[in-house]
Protein backbone atom coordinates (compact mmCIF):
# COMPACT_ATOMS: atom_id res chain seq x y z
CA UNK A 1 0.00 0.00 0.00
CA UNK A 2 1.25 3.43 -0.70
CA UNK A 3 2.07 6.10 1.33
CA UNK A 4 2.95 9.66 2.06
CA UNK A 5 4.41 11.85 4.30
CA UNK A 6 1.81 13.97 6.39
CA UNK A 7 0.53 15.23 9.34
CA UNK A 8 -1.11 13.35 11.39
CA UNK A 9 -4.04 14.83 13.78
CA UNK A 10 -5.28 14.24 17.24
CA UNK A 11 -8.17 12.58 15.11
CA UNK A 12 -6.53 10.30 12.92
CA UNK A 13 -7.00 12.70 10.30
CA UNK A 14 -3.98 13.42 8.06
CA UNK A 15 -3.05 16.99 7.04
CA UNK A 16 -1.48 17.56 4.30
CA UNK A 17 -0.26 21.45 5.01
CA UNK A 18 0.35 21.92 8.56
CA UNK A 19 -1.70 25.88 8.43
CA UNK A 20 -3.62 27.89 11.13
CA UNK A 21 -7.41 28.83 9.93
CA UNK A 22 -8.32 32.03 11.06
CA UNK A 23 -12.03 31.91 10.60
CA UNK A 24 -14.62 34.73 11.17
CA UNK A 25 -17.77 33.63 12.55
CA UNK A 26 -19.87 36.53 10.90
CA UNK A 27 -18.63 38.61 8.64
CA UNK A 28 -18.40 41.53 10.98
CA UNK A 29 -15.25 39.67 12.07
CA UNK A 30 -13.58 39.61 8.62
CA UNK A 31 -11.28 42.90 8.81
CA UNK A 32 -9.96 41.29 12.29
CA UNK A 33 -9.37 38.11 11.16
CA UNK A 34 -7.63 39.35 8.11
CA UNK A 35 -5.78 41.27 10.36
CA UNK A 36 -4.97 38.30 12.39
CA UNK A 37 -4.05 35.97 9.71
CA UNK A 38 -1.25 38.76 8.14
CA UNK A 39 0.74 38.89 11.17
CA UNK A 40 1.33 35.21 11.65
CA UNK A 41 3.58 32.82 9.78
CA UNK A 42 1.39 30.19 8.79
CA UNK A 43 -2.13 31.58 9.04
CA UNK A 44 -4.56 32.00 6.54
CA UNK A 45 -7.87 34.11 6.84
CA UNK A 46 -11.16 32.89 5.79
CA UNK A 47 -13.48 36.28 5.12
CA UNK A 48 -17.16 35.68 3.75
CA UNK A 49 -20.18 37.25 3.49
CA UNK A 50 -22.43 35.05 6.16
CA UNK A 51 -22.93 34.12 9.29
CA UNK A 52 -25.97 36.59 10.18
CA UNK A 53 -29.10 37.28 8.57
CA UNK A 54 -29.94 33.52 6.93
CA UNK A 55 -32.27 31.63 7.80
CA UNK A 56 -32.80 28.04 8.41
CA UNK A 57 -31.17 25.33 5.68
CA UNK A 58 -29.49 28.46 4.24
CA UNK A 59 -27.84 29.01 7.42
CA UNK A 60 -26.91 25.38 8.46
CA UNK A 61 -25.18 25.30 5.35
CA UNK A 62 -23.22 28.48 5.78
CA UNK A 63 -22.56 27.21 9.52
CA UNK A 64 -21.67 23.40 8.46
CA UNK A 65 -18.81 24.67 5.84
CA UNK A 66 -17.28 26.93 8.62
CA UNK A 67 -16.89 23.82 10.56
CA UNK A 68 -15.71 21.74 8.01
CA UNK A 69 -12.99 24.52 7.13
CA UNK A 70 -11.72 24.49 10.61
CA UNK A 71 -11.99 20.91 11.05
CA UNK A 72 -9.90 20.32 7.47
CA UNK A 73 -6.57 18.54 8.39
CA UNK A 74 -4.30 20.93 6.76
CA UNK A 75 -5.53 23.17 9.25
CA UNK A 76 -3.52 21.69 12.78
CA UNK A 77 -5.42 24.79 15.12
CA UNK A 78 -7.94 27.23 14.38
CA UNK A 79 -8.76 30.53 15.54
CA UNK A 80 -12.26 31.58 15.44
CA UNK A 81 -13.36 35.47 16.03
CA UNK A 82 -16.74 36.62 16.56
CA UNK A 83 -18.24 39.72 16.99
CA UNK A 84 -20.95 39.08 19.72
CA UNK A 85 -24.28 39.26 18.58
CA UNK A 86 -24.78 36.87 15.57
CA UNK A 87 -26.37 34.25 14.64
CA UNK A 88 -23.49 31.68 14.10
CA UNK A 89 -21.85 31.97 17.28
CA UNK A 90 -18.09 31.77 17.73
CA UNK A 91 -18.26 29.67 20.71
CA UNK A 92 -20.55 27.16 19.19
CA UNK A 93 -18.66 27.47 15.53
CA UNK A 94 -15.20 26.65 17.54
CA UNK A 95 -17.09 23.70 19.86
CA UNK A 96 -17.85 21.95 16.51
CA UNK A 97 -14.31 22.69 15.03
CA UNK A 98 -12.96 21.20 18.48
CA UNK A 99 -14.48 17.68 18.02
CA UNK A 100 -11.97 16.95 15.85
CA UNK A 101 -9.50 17.40 19.37
CA UNK A 102 -7.15 20.10 17.20
CA UNK A 103 -6.54 23.38 19.45
CA UNK A 104 -9.34 25.74 18.55
CA UNK A 105 -9.48 28.80 20.37
CA UNK A 106 -11.98 31.54 19.78
CA UNK A 107 -12.70 35.35 21.19
CA UNK A 108 -15.66 38.28 20.31
CA UNK A 109 -14.41 41.74 19.30
CA UNK A 110 -17.16 43.51 21.02
CA UNK A 111 -15.90 41.64 24.41
CA UNK A 112 -12.54 42.75 23.86
CA UNK A 113 -13.00 46.34 22.96
CA UNK A 114 -12.90 46.71 19.05
CA UNK A 115 -11.09 46.22 15.97
CA UNK A 116 -7.65 47.28 17.06
CA UNK A 117 -7.76 45.53 20.70
CA UNK A 118 -9.03 42.29 18.58
CA UNK A 119 -6.33 42.28 16.46
CA UNK A 120 -3.29 42.52 19.16
CA UNK A 121 -5.60 40.07 21.06
CA UNK A 122 -5.84 37.52 18.15
CA UNK A 123 -2.12 37.98 17.36
CA UNK A 124 -1.11 37.23 20.67
CA UNK A 125 -3.51 33.86 20.73
CA UNK A 126 -2.14 33.02 17.12
CA UNK A 127 1.45 33.08 17.95
CA UNK A 128 1.14 30.58 20.73
CA UNK A 129 -1.27 28.40 18.56
CA UNK A 130 2.02 28.94 15.62
CA UNK A 131 4.43 27.84 18.21
CA UNK A 132 2.46 25.10 18.95
CA UNK A 133 2.18 23.97 15.57
CA UNK A 134 6.15 24.43 14.56
CA UNK A 135 6.76 21.24 16.79
CA UNK A 136 4.57 18.91 14.22
CA UNK A 137 6.60 16.78 11.94
CA UNK A 138 5.90 14.68 9.01
CA UNK A 139 5.70 11.27 9.52
CA UNK A 140 4.44 8.25 7.09
CA UNK A 141 0.51 7.70 6.70
CA UNK A 142 -1.51 5.31 4.51
CA UNK A 143 -2.82 7.10 0.86
CA UNK A 144 -6.19 5.80 2.31
CA UNK A 145 -6.20 8.91 4.38
CA UNK A 146 -6.11 11.35 1.24
CA UNK A 147 -9.36 12.84 0.01
CA UNK A 148 -9.27 14.34 -3.32
CA UNK A 149 -12.22 17.17 -4.44
CA UNK A 150 -12.72 17.03 -8.46
CA UNK A 151 -13.27 20.02 -10.63
CA UNK A 152 -12.49 21.46 -13.64
CA UNK A 153 -13.35 25.21 -14.73
CA UNK A 154 -12.38 26.94 -18.17
CA UNK A 155 -13.76 23.77 -20.18
CA UNK A 156 -13.32 23.34 -23.97
CA UNK A 157 -13.43 20.05 -25.71
CA UNK A 158 -9.63 19.11 -24.36
CA UNK A 159 -10.99 18.75 -21.40
CA UNK A 160 -13.68 15.55 -21.97
CA UNK A 161 -11.31 13.79 -24.62
CA UNK A 162 -7.77 14.21 -23.00
CA UNK A 163 -7.70 15.90 -19.46
CA UNK A 164 -10.59 15.07 -17.21
CA UNK A 165 -9.96 11.07 -18.28
CA UNK A 166 -6.35 11.07 -17.88
CA UNK A 167 -7.42 12.49 -14.05
CA UNK A 168 -9.40 9.64 -14.03
CA UNK A 169 -7.08 7.02 -14.25
CA UNK A 170 -5.25 8.57 -11.47
CA UNK A 171 -8.64 8.58 -9.25
CA UNK A 172 -9.23 5.19 -10.02
CA UNK A 173 -5.61 4.25 -8.56
CA UNK A 174 -6.10 6.45 -5.35
CA UNK A 175 -9.31 5.24 -5.00
CA UNK A 176 -8.45 1.84 -5.35
CA UNK A 177 -5.74 2.04 -2.57
CA UNK A 178 -8.54 2.59 -0.24
CA UNK A 179 -9.03 6.76 -0.41
CA UNK A 180 -11.73 9.23 -0.94
CA UNK A 181 -12.52 11.53 -4.00
CA UNK A 182 -15.24 13.93 -4.35
CA UNK A 183 -17.39 14.78 -7.72
CA UNK A 184 -19.65 17.38 -7.74
CA UNK A 185 -21.21 20.08 -10.31
CA UNK A 186 -24.45 18.45 -9.96
CA UNK A 187 -25.69 20.74 -13.30
CA UNK A 188 -22.73 19.25 -15.34
CA UNK A 189 -24.22 15.63 -14.85
CA UNK A 190 -27.20 16.10 -16.62
CA UNK A 191 -27.15 13.91 -19.45
CA UNK A 192 -25.12 11.38 -17.68
CA UNK A 193 -27.61 9.30 -16.10
CA UNK A 194 -27.06 6.23 -17.83
CA UNK A 195 -23.49 6.14 -16.82
CA UNK A 196 -24.81 6.96 -13.22
CA UNK A 197 -26.42 4.45 -12.76
CA UNK A 198 -24.10 1.64 -13.75
CA UNK A 199 -21.49 3.10 -11.55
CA UNK A 200 -23.66 3.43 -8.54
CA UNK A 201 -22.76 0.69 -6.50
CA UNK A 202 -26.22 -0.10 -5.63
CA UNK A 203 -29.39 0.68 -7.30
CA UNK A 204 -30.35 2.84 -3.76
CA UNK A 205 -27.28 4.90 -4.13
CA UNK A 206 -28.38 5.69 -7.99
CA UNK A 207 -31.85 6.73 -6.48
CA UNK A 208 -30.12 9.14 -4.46
CA UNK A 209 -28.29 10.29 -6.94
CA UNK A 210 -30.84 10.71 -9.64
CA UNK A 211 -33.30 12.39 -6.91
CA UNK A 212 -30.35 15.41 -6.60
CA UNK A 213 -30.04 15.38 -10.33
CA UNK A 214 -33.65 15.98 -10.66
CA UNK A 215 -33.56 18.34 -7.36
CA UNK A 216 -31.21 20.36 -9.19
CA UNK A 217 -32.48 20.59 -12.31
CA UNK A 218 -35.72 21.81 -10.98
CA UNK A 219 -33.74 24.53 -9.40
CA UNK A 220 -32.41 25.18 -12.99
CA UNK A 221 -35.54 25.65 -14.78
CA UNK A 222 -36.87 28.02 -12.55
CA UNK A 223 -33.37 30.27 -12.74
CA UNK A 224 -33.46 30.10 -16.64
CA UNK A 225 -36.80 30.77 -16.49
CA UNK A 226 -37.93 32.55 -20.45
CA UNK A 227 -34.49 31.60 -21.80
CA UNK A 228 -34.91 29.88 -24.88
CA UNK A 229 -31.90 28.61 -25.83
CA UNK A 230 -29.07 26.80 -24.19
CA UNK A 231 -26.66 29.06 -26.04
CA UNK A 232 -27.97 32.34 -24.75
CA UNK A 233 -25.72 33.96 -22.49
CA UNK A 234 -27.66 33.28 -19.15
CA UNK A 235 -28.08 29.83 -19.78
CA UNK A 236 -25.62 26.84 -18.46
CA UNK A 237 -22.66 26.60 -20.97
CA UNK A 238 -19.89 29.78 -20.70
CA UNK A 239 -19.07 31.59 -23.66
CA UNK A 240 -15.40 30.25 -23.27
CA UNK A 241 -16.98 26.57 -23.26
CA UNK A 242 -18.48 27.45 -26.37
CA UNK A 243 -15.19 28.79 -28.57
CA UNK A 244 -13.71 25.52 -27.12
CA UNK A 245 -15.71 23.28 -29.00
CA UNK A 246 -18.70 22.58 -26.10
CA UNK A 247 -22.19 23.06 -27.64
CA UNK A 248 -24.25 22.03 -24.46
CA UNK A 249 -24.57 20.76 -21.06
CA UNK A 250 -24.73 17.32 -21.61
CA UNK A 251 -21.88 17.41 -23.67
CA UNK A 252 -20.15 19.35 -21.18
CA UNK A 253 -21.42 17.08 -18.48
CA UNK A 254 -20.02 14.02 -20.42
CA UNK A 255 -16.94 14.75 -20.61
CA UNK A 256 -16.75 16.24 -17.45
CA UNK A 257 -17.92 12.83 -15.64
CA UNK A 258 -14.26 11.66 -16.71
CA UNK A 259 -12.46 13.07 -14.16
CA UNK A 260 -14.12 10.64 -11.32
CA UNK A 261 -12.18 7.43 -13.77
CA UNK A 262 -14.79 4.16 -14.31
CA UNK A 263 -14.96 3.00 -10.10
CA UNK A 264 -18.18 2.83 -8.02
CA UNK A 265 -19.88 5.93 -6.69
CA UNK A 266 -20.36 4.66 -2.71
CA UNK A 267 -23.07 7.77 -1.96
CA UNK A 268 -24.11 11.42 -2.16
CA UNK A 269 -23.38 13.75 0.27
CA UNK A 270 -24.61 17.61 1.31
CA UNK A 271 -23.00 20.40 0.94
CA UNK A 272 -19.56 20.18 2.87
CA UNK A 273 -20.43 17.23 4.54
CA UNK A 274 -17.74 14.59 5.61
CA UNK A 275 -18.03 11.26 4.39
CA UNK A 276 -18.52 8.30 6.97
CA UNK A 277 -16.48 5.72 4.64
CA UNK A 278 -13.82 6.17 2.30
CA UNK A 279 -14.50 5.83 -1.38
CA UNK A 280 -16.15 7.44 -4.36
CA UNK A 281 -18.65 10.55 -3.25
CA UNK A 282 -21.33 12.83 -5.49
CA UNK A 283 -20.84 15.79 -3.29
CA UNK A 284 -24.47 18.22 -3.82
CA UNK A 285 -22.37 21.59 -5.03
CA UNK A 286 -23.24 23.26 -8.10
CA UNK A 287 -20.98 24.09 -10.90
CA UNK A 288 -19.66 27.45 -9.51
CA UNK A 289 -16.00 26.53 -9.04
CA UNK A 290 -16.14 28.94 -5.74
CA UNK A 291 -18.80 26.96 -4.64
CA UNK A 292 -17.41 23.47 -5.33
CA UNK A 293 -14.05 23.65 -4.36
CA UNK A 294 -15.48 25.18 -0.88
CA UNK A 295 -17.84 22.52 -0.48
CA UNK A 296 -14.73 19.84 -1.41
CA UNK A 297 -12.32 21.52 1.38
CA UNK A 298 -15.06 21.65 4.00
CA UNK A 299 -15.90 17.68 3.37
CA UNK A 300 -12.23 17.11 3.56
CA UNK A 301 -10.43 17.35 0.52
CA UNK A 302 -6.89 18.21 1.35
CA UNK A 303 -5.98 18.48 -2.34
CA UNK A 304 -8.24 19.66 -5.27
CA UNK A 305 -7.50 18.15 -8.73
CA UNK A 306 -8.67 20.70 -10.90
CA UNK A 307 -8.67 20.34 -15.18
CA UNK A 308 -8.77 23.17 -17.33
CA UNK A 309 -9.17 23.67 -21.32
CA UNK A 310 -8.92 27.32 -21.67
CA UNK A 311 -7.08 28.17 -18.28
CA UNK A 312 -7.54 29.33 -14.93
CA UNK A 313 -5.19 30.35 -12.35
CA UNK A 314 -7.34 30.42 -9.68
CA UNK A 315 -6.30 28.51 -5.92
CA UNK A 316 -7.86 28.19 -2.31
CA UNK A 317 -6.43 29.20 0.94
CA UNK A 318 -4.62 26.13 2.84
CA UNK A 319 -5.68 23.38 0.49
CA UNK A 320 -3.45 22.96 -2.68
CA UNK A 321 -4.60 22.94 -6.15
CA UNK A 322 -3.55 21.00 -8.92
CA UNK A 323 -4.22 22.22 -12.29
CA UNK A 324 -4.53 20.07 -15.57
CA UNK A 325 -4.86 21.12 -19.14
CA UNK A 326 -5.47 19.02 -21.91
CA UNK A 327 -4.64 21.92 -24.31
CA UNK A 328 -0.47 22.02 -24.99
CA UNK A 329 -1.20 25.39 -26.39
CA UNK A 330 -3.40 26.90 -22.95
CA UNK A 331 -0.12 25.37 -21.23
CA UNK A 332 2.34 26.92 -22.97
CA UNK A 333 0.50 29.96 -22.67
CA UNK A 334 -0.38 30.10 -18.84
CA UNK A 335 2.37 27.94 -18.02
CA UNK A 336 3.00 30.01 -14.21
CA UNK A 337 -0.50 28.76 -13.42
CA UNK A 338 -0.77 25.45 -14.72
CA UNK A 339 0.88 22.30 -13.29
CA UNK A 340 0.65 19.48 -15.76
CA UNK A 341 0.23 19.55 -19.48
CA UNK A 342 -1.48 16.59 -20.54
CA UNK A 343 -2.36 17.83 -24.45
CA UNK A 344 0.72 15.36 -25.65
CA UNK A 345 -1.86 12.53 -25.77
CA UNK A 346 -3.23 14.13 -28.71
CA UNK A 347 -0.23 14.45 -30.80
CA UNK A 348 0.86 11.26 -29.38
CA UNK A 349 3.72 11.98 -27.38
CA UNK A 350 2.53 10.19 -24.53
CA UNK A 351 -0.06 7.91 -23.47
CA UNK A 352 -3.08 7.83 -21.42
CA UNK A 353 -1.24 5.52 -18.75
CA UNK A 354 1.86 7.66 -18.70
CA UNK A 355 0.23 10.76 -18.08
CA UNK A 356 -2.35 9.49 -15.35
CA UNK A 357 0.75 7.90 -13.67
CA UNK A 358 2.17 11.45 -13.81
CA UNK A 359 -0.75 12.90 -12.45
CA UNK A 360 -1.11 10.08 -9.74
CA UNK A 361 2.50 11.14 -8.85
CA UNK A 362 2.09 14.71 -8.75
CA UNK A 363 -0.56 14.57 -6.20
CA UNK A 364 1.77 12.31 -3.86
CA UNK A 365 4.32 14.82 -4.02
CA UNK A 366 1.77 17.59 -3.03
CA UNK A 367 1.06 15.72 -0.22
CA UNK A 368 4.19 15.98 0.66
CA UNK A 369 4.93 19.60 0.84
CA UNK A 370 5.71 19.97 -2.88
CA UNK A 371 3.55 23.40 -3.62
CA UNK A 372 1.39 23.92 -6.55
CA UNK A 373 1.68 26.89 -8.91
CA UNK A 374 -1.67 27.97 -7.35
CA UNK A 375 0.12 28.02 -4.48
CA UNK A 376 2.98 29.61 -5.04
CA UNK A 377 1.40 32.85 -6.16
CA UNK A 378 -0.52 32.80 -3.20
CA UNK A 379 -3.87 32.30 -5.09
CA UNK A 380 -6.97 31.96 -2.86
CA UNK A 381 -10.09 32.82 -5.15
CA UNK A 382 -11.68 29.69 -4.93
CA UNK A 383 -12.96 30.07 -1.01
CA UNK A 384 -16.69 31.45 -0.52
CA UNK A 385 -19.35 30.05 0.47
CA UNK A 386 -21.81 28.23 -1.75
CA UNK A 387 -26.00 29.64 -0.99
CA UNK A 388 -28.65 27.20 -0.59
CA UNK A 389 -30.20 26.17 -3.64
CA UNK A 390 -27.91 27.74 -5.56
CA UNK A 391 -26.78 26.24 -8.47
CA UNK B 1 -6.38 15.41 -50.80
CA UNK B 2 -5.77 16.71 -47.49
CA UNK B 3 -6.26 14.72 -44.26
CA UNK B 4 -7.04 16.17 -41.01
CA UNK B 5 -6.97 13.65 -37.64
CA UNK B 6 -10.56 13.02 -35.75
CA UNK B 7 -11.52 11.06 -32.89
CA UNK B 8 -14.68 9.13 -32.76
CA UNK B 9 -15.36 8.48 -29.18
CA UNK B 10 -17.96 5.65 -29.38
CA UNK B 11 -19.63 3.28 -32.20
CA UNK B 12 -22.93 5.04 -31.86
CA UNK B 13 -21.58 8.19 -32.45
CA UNK B 14 -23.04 10.33 -35.16
CA UNK B 15 -20.79 13.63 -34.60
CA UNK B 16 -16.68 13.24 -34.47
CA UNK B 17 -13.82 15.53 -32.93
CA UNK B 18 -11.35 17.28 -34.96
CA UNK B 19 -8.01 16.85 -33.27
CA UNK B 20 -6.20 19.85 -35.35
CA UNK B 21 -8.10 22.94 -37.53
CA UNK B 22 -9.67 21.97 -40.92
CA UNK B 23 -10.57 23.84 -43.64
CA UNK B 24 -13.53 23.08 -46.01
CA UNK B 25 -12.83 20.60 -48.32
CA UNK B 26 -10.26 18.94 -46.22
CA UNK B 27 -11.07 14.73 -45.38
CA UNK B 28 -11.09 14.10 -41.48
CA UNK B 29 -10.10 10.71 -40.80
CA UNK B 30 -10.56 8.71 -37.93
CA UNK B 31 -9.34 5.10 -38.43
CA UNK B 32 -11.74 3.51 -41.16
CA UNK B 33 -14.13 6.36 -40.85
CA UNK B 34 -13.39 9.57 -42.71
CA UNK B 35 -15.66 12.09 -44.13
CA UNK B 36 -15.22 15.36 -45.85
CA UNK B 37 -15.78 18.50 -44.03
CA UNK B 38 -17.77 20.89 -45.55
CA UNK B 39 -16.90 24.20 -43.43
CA UNK B 40 -14.06 25.28 -41.52
CA UNK B 41 -13.99 23.25 -38.44
CA UNK B 42 -11.64 24.37 -35.74
CA UNK B 43 -9.44 21.79 -33.22
CA UNK B 44 -11.87 20.11 -30.96
CA UNK B 45 -14.96 21.33 -32.65
CA UNK B 46 -17.26 18.67 -33.97
CA UNK B 47 -18.37 17.48 -37.63
CA UNK B 48 -21.41 15.48 -38.84
CA UNK B 49 -20.74 11.81 -39.86
CA UNK B 50 -23.83 11.36 -40.99
CA UNK B 51 -26.98 12.92 -42.35
CA UNK B 52 -28.92 13.92 -39.36
CA UNK B 53 -32.62 15.07 -39.73
CA UNK B 54 -34.06 17.39 -37.60
CA UNK B 55 -34.96 16.81 -34.57
CA UNK B 56 -32.50 14.00 -34.20
CA UNK B 57 -30.09 13.43 -31.24
CA UNK B 58 -26.29 13.77 -31.79
CA UNK B 59 -24.64 11.26 -30.16
CA UNK B 60 -20.93 11.88 -28.99
CA UNK B 61 -19.39 9.49 -25.76
CA UNK B 62 -22.26 7.15 -26.40
CA UNK B 63 -24.98 9.61 -25.42
CA UNK B 64 -26.96 12.44 -26.31
CA UNK B 65 -25.09 15.78 -26.51
CA UNK B 66 -28.34 17.70 -28.34
CA UNK B 67 -30.68 17.84 -31.09
CA UNK B 68 -30.48 19.20 -34.67
CA UNK B 69 -31.98 22.37 -35.10
CA UNK B 70 -32.31 21.59 -38.66
CA UNK B 71 -31.65 18.63 -41.20
CA UNK B 72 -27.72 18.58 -40.90
CA UNK B 73 -25.52 17.13 -43.77
CA UNK B 74 -22.43 14.65 -43.58
CA UNK B 75 -19.38 16.49 -43.07
CA UNK B 76 -21.23 20.12 -41.51
CA UNK B 77 -19.72 21.75 -38.48
CA UNK B 78 -21.85 20.81 -35.44
CA UNK B 79 -22.05 23.51 -32.93
CA UNK B 80 -24.66 25.73 -31.19
CA UNK B 81 -25.93 27.47 -34.48
CA UNK B 82 -27.35 24.04 -34.94
CA UNK B 83 -27.21 22.11 -32.14
CA UNK B 84 -29.73 22.91 -28.92
CA UNK B 85 -30.09 20.60 -25.44
CA UNK B 86 -32.84 20.58 -23.64
CA UNK B 87 -31.81 19.53 -20.01
CA UNK B 88 -31.74 21.80 -16.93
CA UNK B 89 -34.39 24.31 -18.96
CA UNK B 90 -38.16 24.87 -18.99
CA UNK B 91 -39.75 24.60 -22.46
CA UNK B 92 -38.58 20.96 -23.50
CA UNK B 93 -39.23 20.01 -26.83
Amino acid sequence: MAQFLGYRRENGDVGVRNQIAVIPSVFCANYVAKGVAGQISGAVAFPHPCGCGQHGKDLEQSFNTLTGIGQNANFGAVLVIGLGCERIHASELAARIAQTGKPVEFFNIQEVGGSIKAIEHGVRIGRRLAMGLSAKKRELCDISALKLGLKCGGTDATSGIVSNPALGLAVDRIIAEGATAFLSELNELLGTENILRRRAKTPEIYEQIASALQECERVLERLTHGIARTSEAAALVSPGNFSGGVSSVSEKALGGIHKSGSCKFSGVLNYAQRPHENGLFLMKAASNDCDVVTSQAAGGAQIICFVTGVGTPTGFPGVPVLKITGNSKTYHKMEDDIDINAGGVIDGEITFPQIGGRIYDEILAIAEGKPTKAELLGHDELWAIGRYECY
Amino acid sequence: MVSKRMLVLAPQDNVGVLLEDARKGDTAVCGGVEVVCLDDIEFCHKVALTDIMCHADFMKYGEIIGYALRDIKKGEWVHIHNLDDVRGREGKL
